[in-house]
């Protein structure tokens, strides 16, 4: 088993992205580090758009991610109201 | 009543296909072969590139839309940082020496990277391919601005800020980013993709910009924590290109696993051997340390880079031989390069010093098996002959690998005493490396590496000063010849932190900004 990994700057936005995360995917563990957190996940991680609006309380769309994306890996499958990462092997 | 119906919005994937692949033709009054030349000689056979996929799905307006979005954010934290002197507000002015090596080596190769994805995206007759790869030149030439904008303000106030471009195409050690770049620039564009956007991106370049950005924030620069995290969030949309088209070429034909491995291997050596000066910035030139370089190489590459090559093992790729020996270096090189860029701390055109004694003891906690032993010694000593006044500058010019282009300072593998030396003979020529990586890569391909612009040589050769310069007038000096030409300005730029015009100035900066005196 590896494990995949995202991580975001850390700022008011993804405050509520990563709660969404961490209340969707019970294995992950949540690592702050200075000015960004990093995400690790055992084999595979799910980003819900629903989850997200619920705790922002505002319409979002799942490529807003990238504007505070800072690095992950595993391969990725997008769509309107999922973005997940996973390793095949 | 006219009602108004909303057409129904199309679905991420359906948008994407229609924006990329759904604009792009089949030429028929050239043949295709002709409008792209360039992507069948190197070997890899593509049967299909309607088979490629783009995960992230991004279309030209939606990347606009969101990089713009970036560039407001990261331009209102530059305006506050700098409106607020914010650079009186890092730890430490050794720190800003960090900066002055970023400036001068990582800078010129985002704009180097931006020209070889321009070139790339021009010829690879995939559109879907082609697209990622025209935002990725973009995304590569917006790094290269930003970070030279927001360099540009310590420029005001710090040496050795002032000639970065010019410097880079001359000072010695800055040859080894540069033709790290020369070299995937010049190879093919598959080669290219392998070699930037697979082995750099995927595999290595969250070393240099995750531990070492967050390590700028924790040093107080949100200058550069702004622009490292701007680049970065860019980073993995490339880091996916990188991947994809690793994926794409071994789906696409069997045959071509054995040239993708080969690349692979060369790259992730050549890579390795590069990040060694980000490993030494992590370790000795940030005052406050988020982690070591050995920690960072196991988190992002013993780890990350695992998962990633078990991952593939099921197209046959392996992991590269090479993974071995830097297992083993992780824990020895920021040393020796260090210690190296002190002895040559005058013909450098950033200050170099000796770590003060808590970061030598954090050093031996984070190098328990390395440090004390071999590392630890060498540094007090120098530091101790520098307190007597007797600060050494190594005046003699070092030999150079003939690959990567670093000074012969690497030990062997399973001798951390013995300076390590291969060659090579060619056309009667012989040629020297660092390792046993960097000589296989010469031995495959000779004729590239025997026209490699070698710094120490060109001085020898004469090559390296400025026109009107006679070396056979009386008491001349060869050093300052050399530091004219690289444009060093001798006693400001180059030699000891302590006693530097920037420890000074910062000095009496920090403390005209606590008081009113």
């Amino acid at each position: 088993m590896s494990n995949v990994f995202i991580a975001f700057q850390t700022n008011e936005e993804t405050r509520s992205i990563i709660e969404a995360i961490a209340d969707d995917n019970p294995n992950a563990i949540i690592n702050e580090q200075p000015a960004m957190v990093k995400i690790d996940a055992p084999d595979s991680l799910t980003i819900k758009r629903a989850s997200i609006e619920e705790k922002m309380g505002r319409d979002f769309d799942l490529q807003e991610l990238h504007v505070h994306l800072i690095t992950l890996s595993g391969h990725i499958d997008e769509t309107d109201d999922e973005f997940n990462l996973s390793w095949l092997n | 009543m006219d009602m108004k119906v909303a057409a129904k919005k199309l679905g991420l994937k359906e948008r994407y296909a229609a924006m990329t692949r759904g604009l792009d033709w089949e030429t028929t009054y050239q043949p295709m072969d002709t409008v792209y030349p360039y992507d069948k000689f190197e070997g890899i056979k593509i049967h299909d590139w309607d088979k490629w996929e783009d995960p992230f799905r991004l279309t030209m307006d939606a990347y606009w839309k969101y990089q713009a979005e970036k560039e407001r954010k990261l331009y209102a934290i530059l305006d506050a940082f700098n409106q607020n002197n914010g650079h009186l507000g890092v730890t430490d002015a050794r720190y800003i020496n960090a900066l002055k090596l970023f400036l001068t080596a990582v800078t010129p190769l985002e704009y180097m990277a931006h020209r070889g994805f321009a070139h790339v995206g021009r010829q690879l007759r995939g559109a879907g391919a082609r697209v990622a790869c025209q935002m990725q030149a973009l995304d590569e030439l917006r790094h290269a601005q930003t970070q030279i904008h927001s360099l540009s303000n310590y420029n005001k106030h710090y040496n050795g800020f002032h000639d970065w471009r010019h410097m880079h195409d001359r000072i010695w050690y800055l040859s080894v980013p540069k033709s790290f770049f020369d070299d995937a620039v010049t190879a093919g564009p598959f080669e290219y993709m392998v070699a930037i956007g697979f082995s750099f991106e995927y595999v290595l370049t969250n070393l240099l910009f995750v531990p070492f950005i967050s390590g700028a924030a924790y040093n107080g620069d949100m200058g550069a924590m702004a622009f490292g995290f701007s680049a970065q969030s860019d980073e993995a949309r490339h880091m996916t290109l990188g991947l994809e088209m690793i994926k794409f070429m071994l789906e696409q034909d069997p045959a071509n696993l054995p040239i993708v491995q080969g690349w692979i291997d060369k790259w992730t050596w050549r890579g390795v051997r590069m990040l060694t000066i980000v490993g030494m910035m992590m370790d000795y030139m940030l005052p406050k340390r988020v982690m070591s370089w050995k920690e960072a190489w196991e988190i992002y590459f013993e780890e990350s880079g695992g998962a990633l090559f078990k991952d593939l093992a099921r197209y046959g790729i392996t992991i590269p031989k090479c993974v071995a020996q830097a297992t083993i270096e992780k824990e020895h090189i920021t040393h020796q390069a260090w210690t190296t860029f002190y002895q040559y701390g005058a013909a450098a055109a950033f200050n170099t010093w000796i770590p003060e004694k808590e970061e030598l003891d954090w050093l031996s906690e984070k190098y328990p098996n390395t440090f004390d032993k071999y590392y630890r010694p060498r540094l007090e000593y120098l530091g101790e002959q520098a307190k007597q006044g007797k600060r050494f500058y190594s005046t003699t010019l070092p030999m150079l690998c003939q690959c990567c282009q670093i000074p012969m300072f690497f030990t062997e593998p399973d001798d951390p005493t013995k300076i390590c030396y291969r060659e090579s003979d060619h056309n009667g020529e012989k040629y020297h490396f660092c390792s046993d990586h960097c000589k296989e890569i010469f031995d495959h391909e000779p004729e590239k590496y025997v026209q490699a612009w070698m710094p120490v040589h060109q001085i020898y050769q004469g090559n390296c000063f400025k026109p009107d310069v006679d070396p056979t007038a009386e008491g001349f000096d060869p050093l300052a010849a050399v530091l004219d030409w690289y444009n060093i300005q001798f006693g400001r730029d180059n030699l000891d932190f302590e006693g530097s015009e920037d420890q000074k100035n910062f000095d009496t900066w920090r403390q005209t900004a606590k008081s009113n005196g």
